[in-house]
């Protein structure tokens, strides 16, 4: 049998041939990848399209939402007595701190004043709820349902009931986009609650601890030290817990010690989040260029033997 | 635009089939669906597995009817990707349009096959893209993602039969035309 002529012939005028385009695409794409991380020129071009998907992504999480508000209408009062039970024993056992917290906040308070620290902090707070987790398997990212047009900043801190969750790094009018802590590219300046030392936590990429960094191995740091915010980024007001040191490994023939820790906060479990809108009055930036160049300069060396 | 558009869409169910045209329409209808299947949100061990369906589209539809549906679109539907996964611009851009020029260049071979042989072939094809995605991403400083990376083009290939019959349905011929 003959074979049938699939295409057409060539005095077929079809454009240019399918590696011809595979080449002028794959080239338009390197560029796009080069701009975009380097240069961050095409933001405008994505929140255009982002507000674009907007209605569809929107209108496609309807079914879960309604799915879930039917499943919490249907459950049985045993759940919700267990519920409330739970909560009211929670309540009794947190009684003595809570009664005690009002006088304790009096007296920072006025120690606070005394020594002219800076004012604790006192920008808004608002409540937000996780829509859906990001979908890149390269970055540890969520969803949460407030945006610009609920006074959602990029930059702002977002915080769970048990601790810091991360930092929103693109905001939409309806649509804020949460960098998680356990994000390769987020850096929490944070102190151990126990010695003062202050250290930043870095993330490592999903599925692995975060750790202290750049920490000398004289640092006075333990298994099980609790790390709050320091509050010296000006982004997370001071004191909110981070993390629980799990290992500290100090080797001698190297320069920092190896420091992992487990977040406090649910960063993958919490359904309901709080974004704190940052402080008015910031922590004035580093004079100097080279003050803030220093450390990056560090981070840089110190990462090139890994890669 | 098409010359012989019934011979070069052979079905693979039934290769003495002749199918009819698939309508532009259609296609576009098949990659906004498999668009909006990418954008629902998932949680837990579903997020970990979910194949990426814009992917399996453009890939049927690049075998199928590779005079409709070639690298531009493909690289079209990337950026678009790229946006609604807040990704690096021109990543999945890339990646599906070395898919599409893949499955242009293996297309006949792939269509000689069973739908299940297809579905090996084309969890290599998938795998590639994904592989390439990984080498983009390493390269822009981000970190290996656990092994579970490769979950999401196997089920997609799982997904390929059932993909192919049903796209290909309003193609087949009614019983009523066929005399």
């Amino acid at each position: 049998m003959r074979p049938i002529p699939v295409d057409s012939p060539a005095f077929f005028n079809r454009g240019p041939s399918p590696f011809a385009r595979l080449v002028f695409f794959g080239l338009l794409s390197l560029v796009l990848l080069f701009t975009d991380t380097r240069y961050r020129y095409l933001e405008h071009v994505r929140g255009a399209v982002a507000v674009a998907l907007y209605p569809l992504q929107r209108a496609l999480l309807a079914p879960g939402l309604a799915i879930g508000y039917f499943a919490r209408y249907i459950a049985s009062k045993s759940d919700l007595a267990d519920a409330n039970a739970a909560l009211e024993h929670e309540l009794a056992v947190n009684a003595p701190a809570v009664q005690g917290y009002g006088n304790e906040r009096r007296e920072n308070a006025q120690l606070r004043e005394l020594l002219a620290l800076r004012k604790q902090y006192g920008g808004a707070a608002i409540a937000a709820q996780v829509l859906y987790t990001g979908r890149d398997p390269f970055s540890q990212k969520l969803y949460i349902d407030r945006g610009t047009s609920d006074g959602v900043e990029a930059g702002d801190g977002v915080i769970d009931d048990t601790g810091v969750v991360g930092q929103v790094t693109r905001v939409l009018p309806r649509l804020a986009e949460v960098t998680l802590i356990t994000d390769r590219e987020q850096a929490v300046p944070v102190k151990v609650e126990r010695s003062g030392a202050r250290s930043v936590m870095f993330g490592s990429g999903t599925g692995r601890a975060p750790e202290l960094r750049f920490t000398a191995p004289s640092a006075d740091l333990r298994a099980g030290d609790r790390l709050v915010t320091s509050g010296i980024d000006g982004t997370y007001p001071a004191g909110l817990a981070v993390a629980v040191v799990t290992e500290v490994a100090k080797s001698p023939g190297e320069m920092f010690a190896r420091i992992a820790c487990r977040p406090l906060a649910g960063v993958d479990r919490s359904e309901y989040l709080l974004v704190l809108a940052r402080p008015r009055v910031a922590s004035p930036p580093p004079q100097e260029d080279s003050a803030a160049a220093a450390p990056a300069k560090k981070g840089a060396r110190a990462r090139a033997p890994r890669g | 635009m098409r010359a012989l558009p019934a011979v070069a869409s052979f079905g693979p169910a039934a290769p003495e089939e002749i199918l009819r045209p698939a309508r532009p329409w259609f296609i576009a209808l098949s990659l906004a669906v498999g668009l909006s299947a990418n954008i629902v949100p998932f949680s837990g061990i579903a997020m970990a597995l979910r194949p990426d369906f814009l992917a399996l589209v453009l890939l049927y539809w690049c075998i199928q009817e590779p005079r409709q549906v070639g690298v531009g679109t493909a690289w079209l539907a990337g950026l678009v990707m790229d946006v609604a996964d807040a990704t690096v611009f021109g990543q999945h851009a890339l990646a599906y349009a070395v898919l599409a020029f893949a499955a242009g260049y293996f297309r006949r071979r792939v269509l000689r096959f069973p739908l299940w042989q297809q579905a090996a072939q084309v969890a290599v094809l998938l795998l590639v893209c994904a592989g390439l995605v990984l080498v983009v991403r390493y390269v822009g400083g981000a970190a290996l993602p656990s092994w579970t990376y490769v979950a999401p083009p196997l089920v997609g290939a799982l997904l390929w039969p059932l993909l192919s019959v049903l796209l290909q349905a309003p193609q087949r011929p009614r019983r009523g035309s066929r005399s």
